[in-house]
């Protein structure tokens, strides 16, 4: 179990609007519900997403406005402060990781972050999530020993078990996932494309119970930010 | 966007030829095909306000689908597009849609920088 109270501030670094909902959202209403603070540093807007919609909702140039909406209707769902870090959308990795990193531990020393929640590089597979994983563990890295935040970091790689293990913390979203859902929905423009999916899969049981089978546990590994490469 | 209609695109393409434009030019398979199909492997390209001027651009159909080529000092093409739009800022959008409206692939030409 988790004493989520026992934090001061939690601070999620992810690089797209939606990363936070389906891998996170239950685990930040537990902190939120524990009335610990949580502030979203949300890398990018997802510009280049690719569902348009059918019939098309989006274009390569509306897109970006349409995910920042529904970026601020999400973190209000979650209760969460939203800070949106102004890179783009597939180009993290080729940022200067050091550049990234500073921008980054400014925000976690000026909140005061007792908790930092990003992806396990280089298991997390798309190359911005990596990149910005990489950016958060060299930004805790920074800090004096003393003042580090602990650092949980989402891997969600094929291999994940078999390259680090079980997860450390798994968290139970069941309690509040009527909540996590209307987090996931308020990405509509993401959401859509996988709640059609599974409502033409063969084992299709209802919205909510089928997005409980896929979302219900969210996996953590506690990071040592000295004991990792990336 | 709506569906290319051939005639209607072309005469956008005329109206850009011969002055400066700035050019957006993506292709991809997105960022999850190796994840999903391990003999799949991720592809994709992409150039955001590349400045170019074109003196002939031309739109050719192809079993439903259409190319569009433009002949600068070198030559810019983009294969596969489906749909097209001149937005409201004078910005000429077409892109190539799958099935359930994913991008797969677009060319916009614009005179002003594409927003970043």
């Amino acid at each position: 179990m988790v004493d989520y109270s026992k934090h001061e501030q939690v601070v999620v670094i992810y690089p797209h609007p939606d990363d936070e909902s389906f891998g996170t959202s239950g685990t930040i209403i537990n902190f939120r519900e524990a009335e610990v603070p949580v502030t979203y540093l949300c890398g990018t807007l997802g510009e280049m997403g690719r569902n348009m919609g059918s019939p098309f909702f989006a274009n390569r140039e509306t897109l970006p406005k349409i995910r920042k909406q529904e970026l601020i209707d999400a973190c209000q769902v979650l209760d969460m402060d939203l800070v949106m870090l102004g890179y783009r959308d597939k180009t993290l990795e080729f940022e200067a990781k050091d550049e990234v990193a500073d921008h980054l531990k400014k925000h976690i020393e000026k909140l005061g972050a007792t908790l930092v929640i990003t992806f396990y590089p280089p298991y997390a597979v798309h190359p911005d999530h990596d990149a910005m994983g990489a950016a958060a563990f060299e930004a805790v890295r920074k800090m004096d020993a003393d003042k580090r935040p602990e650092v949980w970091a989402t891997a969600i790689s094929n291999n994940r078990d078999e390259m680090l293990g079980k997860p450390d913390i798994v968290v139970d979203t069941e309690p509040v996932f009527d909540r996590k859902l209307e987090a996931i929905k308020s990405h509509r423009s993401q959401a859509e494309g996988m709640l059609s999916k599974m409502r033409e899969s063969s084992d299709f049981i209802g919205e909510y119970d089928s997005a409980l089978q896929r979302l219900q546990y969210e996996a953590f590994y506690k990071v040592d930010v000295d004991q990792v490469n990336s | 966007m709506k569906a290319i209609k051939m005639e209607e695109v072309q005469q956008h393409l005329d109206e850009f030829a011969n002055e400066p434009v700035y050019i957006h030019l993506e292709t991809t398979n997105g960022a999850y095909a190796k994840h999903f199909d391990s003999n799949a492997h991720n592809v994709g390209a992409y150039i955001r306000n590349a400045q170019i001027q074109y003196e002939r651009g031309k739109i050719v159909e192809s079993d439903g689908t259409y190319r569009v080529g433009l002949k600068t000092d070198g030559w810019v093409y983009a294969e596969g597009l489906t749909d097209y739009e001149l937005n409201e800022d004078g910005q000429l959008l077409l892109a190539g849609h799958d099935q359930v409206g994913r991008l797969m692939v677009a060319l916009q030409i614009s005179r002003k920088p594409f927003q970043m």
